[in-house]
Order: C-alpha cells, then sequence, then structure tokens
C-alpha cells in the first residue's frame, strides 16, 4: 500500500469534512426551519437555531380537520401513496414477464431497446394528446389516470431492471427443472420468481420512488384534492401566499421522509442498481 | 422446444407491455406529430391544418432561440460541474479513513430528496427577505444588503444550476466510486513501484476504468438537464424576465397556458429532435469510448 504523509491525510479529512458539510447543511436547515417558531425565521439576524423546538406544524399538517391545511398535506400524502402503488404494481406486472422474456429470448431484445429509447422523450412531447385522451375517458383528476400516465416512466424502468436480473440467474436451473417435468408457469412459479424476488423489490423501491419523485404529469392532470399528489402540493405551498416558512419546510420533511427512509435502508440495493446502469451500459 | 415457439412465447410475454407503451406513449406520440401540423386548441376544436406553419414560426421566434440557449447553458454548466464534483468526491470517498462509511451513506440523502423538495427547499434558502443564504453572506460580512438571487435576471440562473447541483452530483459520485472499487489494486500498486505520480496514475490508470461509467452517466445526465422542468417551475416559473425558462417551460406555457395544442406540439417535437440528436451523438461516443477503454 501507498504509504501517506500526515499532510495528506489532514487534507483527507479536511475533503471529508467539508462534502459532510456540503451535503448535510441544506438538509438539516430544512429540518431545522420545520421546528423553528415563525419569529426566529424572520428574525434579523436569523436565528440558526431555535431558542425552543416547536413541532406543532407537522401536528398542523397531519391533521385531518375538514378545511384546514392538514386536510390539504393529508389528503395529497394518501393520493401519492396510491398512485404510486397502483402504478408501481401495473409496472411490475408487465415488467416480470417482459422481461424474462428477453432476457432468456435475445432475439426480441430489440422490442425492449425501443421501449427503453422512450426515455429520452421529453414529457412534453406526450402532454397534449395525454391530456385529451384523459379528458375523453373522464380521467383528468383522478388516481387511476395518473398512475396509467406514470407507467410511460416506470414499466420501460422496471422492465430493463428485471431483464438485468433475469440475466443473472443461469437459465440452466430452469431447464433443469423443466427435464423434471415442471411446466414453464410452474418453473418460473417456482424457480425463477423466488431467485428474482430481491430484484424485484429493488425494482419496486424504484418504481415507488420514481411516482413519488413525479411532478409535471401531476401538475398538468390533477386539480383538487381528489387527485392533486404530494409534489403538486408541496409546489402549491412554496408558491402561494404562506407567511410561515416554517410550514413549508414540514411539507418537504414529510414528503422527503419516505423516500429518505428508503434510500438509506435499501442504500446497498439501490446503488448496485443505479451503478449496474452505468456500469453495464 | 423449437426456436420458433420459443420465440412466439417470448412475443406473447411481451405483448402486455407493448400494448400499454403504444398506448400511453406510441399514440400520444403519433397524435402530437398530428397536432403539430394543425392550430389546433387545448380544448374545444380539433383545429385546421395548417402545414408547416406551426414549425417556421416556433423556429423563426427569438422566444425560441433565447429559451434553447438558456437551456443549453443550464445543461452544460450544470453537468459539467457535477462531474467534476462527482468524480472528486468519488476519489475521496475511495480513500480510506475513518468516517468513510457514514460519509458514503450520506452521498444518498441529496438523491433521494424528491426533487420538488429540493427545489422548495432552495427556494427558502435563497429568500430575499428572509433566506439562509443572505443571512449567512451578511453575517459573514460578504455582502453589504440583502440580495433577491432568484429575482434577478443576473442571478437566478446560476442560483438554479447550484441547486441541480447538489441534488444531482452524488449520484455521479456513487457511479464513479463503484467504478472506482473495479480497479485492480495490483494495477495501481504496480503503477506506483514504477513510479507514477497522481496525476498520471489517474490519466493513466484510474480513469480508462471510469471512462465508461463515466459516459453513461454523462449522457443520462444531459438529456435529463436538456428536459427539465420541475425544479425551475417550483423556483422561479422561467422567470425573472424570462431569463431562467427553459425549453419544457416553454411548451408548457404554449401548450397549457395559452392552450395553443397545435404550436406547442409542434415545439414538443422540436426538443424532441433535438434530443434525440443529442442523445445519438452520445451513443456514438459511448461505443466508442468503451471500445477504447477496455
Amino acid at each position: 500500500m501507498e504509504r501517506k504523509s500526515p499532510a495528506f491525510n489532514v487534507f483527507i479529512y479536511a475533503c471529508a469534512v467539508l462534502l459532510a458539510v456540503v451535503i448535510l447543511a441544506p438538509i438539516a436547515w430544512l429540518f431545522v426551519m420545520s421546528i423553528s417558531p415563525a419569529a426566529d425565521l424572520a428574525a434579523k439576524p436569523l436565528r440558526w437555531w431555535p431558542q425552543s423546538a416547536d413541532f406543532s406544524r407537522y401536528q398542523q399538517l397531519l391533521s385531518t380537520a375538514e378545511n384546514s391545511a392538514g386536510a390539504a398535506f393529508t389528503a395529497s400524502l394518501r393520493n401519492s401513496l396510491e398512485i404510486a402503488g397502483m402504478a408501481t404494481l401495473a409496472a411490475l406486472l408487465l415488467a416480470i414477464p417482459a422481461g424474462w422474456a428477453v432476457s432468456r429470448t435475445p432475439s426480441i431484445g430489440w422490442s425492449l431497446s425501443m421501449v427503453i429509447a422512450t426515455y429520452m422523450l421529453p414529457p412534453v412531447a406526450l402532454a397534449v394528446p395525454l391530456y385529451m385522451g384523459l379528458s375523453y375517458l373522464g380521467l383528468l383528476n383522478n388516481v387511476f389516470g395518473l398512475a396509467m400516465v406514470y407507467l410511460t416512466i416506470l414499466a420501460p424502468f422496471t422492465t430493463w431492471l428485471m431483464k438485468s436480473g433475469f440475466d443473472a440467474i443461469p437459465r440452466e436451473i430452469e431447464a433443469a427443472a423443466m427435464i423434471d417435468g415442471a411446466g414453464l408457469f410452474q418453473t418460473l412459479r417456482i424457480i425463477t420468481l423466488p431467485l428474482a424476488a430481491p430484484v424485484v423489490a429493488t425494482s419496486a423501491l424504484f418504481a415507488v420512488l420514481l411516482a413519488w419523485d413525479e411532478f409535471f404529469y401531476a401538475l398538468l392532470f390533477t386539480s383538487d384534492q381528489r387527485a392533486k399528489t404530494l409534489t403538486v402540493a408541496i409546489a402549491d405551498l412554496a408558491g402561494g401566499r404562506v407567511s410561515d416558512y416554517g410550514l413549508i419546510a414540514t411539507a418537504g420533511v414529510l414528503a422527503a421522509l419516505p423516500p429518505v427512509l428508503i434510500g438509506l435502508v435499501m442504500q446497498r440495493a439501490l446503488i448496485s442498481g443505479l451503478t449496474s446502469g452505468g456500469v453495464k451500459g | 422446444m423449437s426456436g420458433t415457439w420459443m420465440t412466439t412465447r417470448a412475443w406473447l410475454l411481451m405483448l402486455p407491455l407493448l400494448v400499454v407503451m403504444v398506448a400511453v406513449i406510441g399514440w400520444p406520440l403519433v397524435d402530437t406529430v398530428g397536432l403539430s401540423f394543425t392550430d389546433a386548441k387545448l380544448v374545444g376544436t380539433a383545429g385546421n391544418f395548417v402545414g408547416i406553419d406551426n414549425y417556421t414560426k416556433m423556429l423563426s421566434s427569438s422566444n425560441f432561440s433565447r429559451t434553447l440557449v438558456t437551456t443549453t447553458w443550464f445543461a452544460v454548466a450544470s453537468v459539467a460541474i457535477e462531474m467534476v464534483i462527482g468524480v472528486l468526491a468519488a476519489l475521496l470517498l475511495n480513500q480510506e479513513f475513518r468516517g468513510r462509511t457514514f460519509l458514503r451513506a450520506l452521498m444518498i440523502l441529496p438523491w433521494a430528496l424528491p426533487t420538488v423538495v429540493n427545489a422548495t427547499l432552495w427556494r427558502l434558502i435563497y429568500n430575499p427577505e428572509y433566506g439562509a443564504l443572505n443571512a449567512a453572506l451578511t453575517q459573514l460580512h460578504l455582502i453589504d444588503a440583502y440580495r433577491s438571487w432568484l429575482g434577478e435576471p443576473g442571478t437566478a440562473l446560476a442560483a438554479l444550476i447550484i441547486a441541480d447541483c447538489w441534488k444531482n452530483f452524488p449520484l455521479v459520485a456513487l457511479i464513479a466510486l463503484a467504478a472506482l472499487q473495479a480497479v485492480p489494486r495490483d494495477i495501481t500498486a504496480a503503477s506506483l513501484v514504477d513510479g507514477a505520480g497522481p496525476f498520471a496514475r489517474f490519466r493513466f490508470v484510474i480513469l480508462p476504468y471510469l471512462a465508461g461509467p463515466l459516459m453513461v452517466a454523462l449522457v443520462l445526465r444531459t438529456i435529463e438537464a436538456f428536459k427539465v422542468f420541475d425544479i425551475i417551475w417550483v423556483m422561479t416559473r422561467g422567470g425573472p424576465a424570462n431569463s431562467t425558462r427553459t425549453l419544457s417551460i416553454l411548451v408548457y406555457q404554449e401548450a397549457f397556458s395559452f392552450q395553443r395544442a397545435g404550436s406547442g406540439a409542434s415545439l414538443a417535437l422540436i426538443v424532441t429532435l433535438l434530443v434525440t440528436v443529442l442523445a445519438l451523438a452520445y451513443a456514438a461516443l459511448v461505443k466508442k469510448t468503451a471500445g477504447s477503454a477496455t
């Protein structure tokens, strides 16, 4: 190994501290804003640390009292959960068979390449017909309608992840089961899917994160509490005339909590999913 | 089992995905092409055929050229900064020091933060009256008076780029770190024995391993930056004085704010074409890099 001079070590630690501060400072500030009394946030010079922690905004946003700020927020929270859940489930139902088919029959791989190439399409290229179509079907401002639109993003991505996952499962295992007399669907159910369970889980998490994060279609296709998602609710708060910045910060913390927890807990799986894209191309 | 049956079976399993993709992507795309030759409004009449009028009008408008410049500037600056800081962070995280695992875990945070929350967070930080940036810079005596970072055309785009970089450089870092960990130790050790300095080592030993994955990250990030909408909509809505208006914002305004579906569609297709050309050029570059790196 390389021998490191003390000066080099000091340099490394200084850089590490700098990186940690750059990453943590904005996030920490978001949290501090959410628990600072409104007077502290408007003080000049700004008070960086609240004199007393004030968690009342969390209570306010999570309350479901009629016509409160909380009612709008909890409605959007529920919509986001429903839409992300439905879209993820539908995407996996499409992605698992398609991913397996492409993995085992490379000659049809070009069809998946075409599906993945749609990633390049800016959503604005689809937005007008989708708007008219949803309007025709009566699915504007509707959680089903938005979940369906989210398949444009979720389905190609999960199929591609599933395909790489199936590639890692040797087909000899399937062949052996077939020789022992198992039919195709029996083989897939008993042998392949259990082996692919971790990939299914990773794909599902990615899909949930993508749906949770989506803003453009939600902004266009939803208009009130029946379907508005969290991202739209937060943008409304940030762009509206809310005088208490702490309330906006609190909404941000609550919306960020699920994906950040998923990110931290599933760190290893997510990174390998992300980088397999980068490394394998 | 015969080959044709295998292929037929594969197509049958692909079918549900393909049907859905045609319904939610294929048909809308074709319909956008059709709309782009009409003067259709978003609601109401179907509109009349107007030939390539929408395209010529859009391409010759000063709005379009200005927006194209803004978008390119945003994409080039944010992606370049993300790549440089990302690689530097990855080189750091690849060193041995105490707290390294913790720091690696932190990198996932900005990536996991929803884009809209990130935009809102930075909007609060840049707030002209109560923002943390103004407070910090004043308390450090770097500026005399509070400034409206997002309210002035001179600083708004730069402020957006910083916010975008903060969220996205960790992804580049994580991809680069994974590639760095694939560099065999005996190769770096051998280069040390051969007397390679740190820069020569980075250039000739480490960079070849990084090139492929970084090119892919570069492609994906550039395409995303070119399509950018969320962060800009939440932070500035394209303002002030349209100084942060990108192509996607322009399409949104044309098609949805002004309800001109026809010209909005033509503009959307122009953007699609630009992104496609960009992606194809990059794909050729990736192939070349991958060929020379291995």
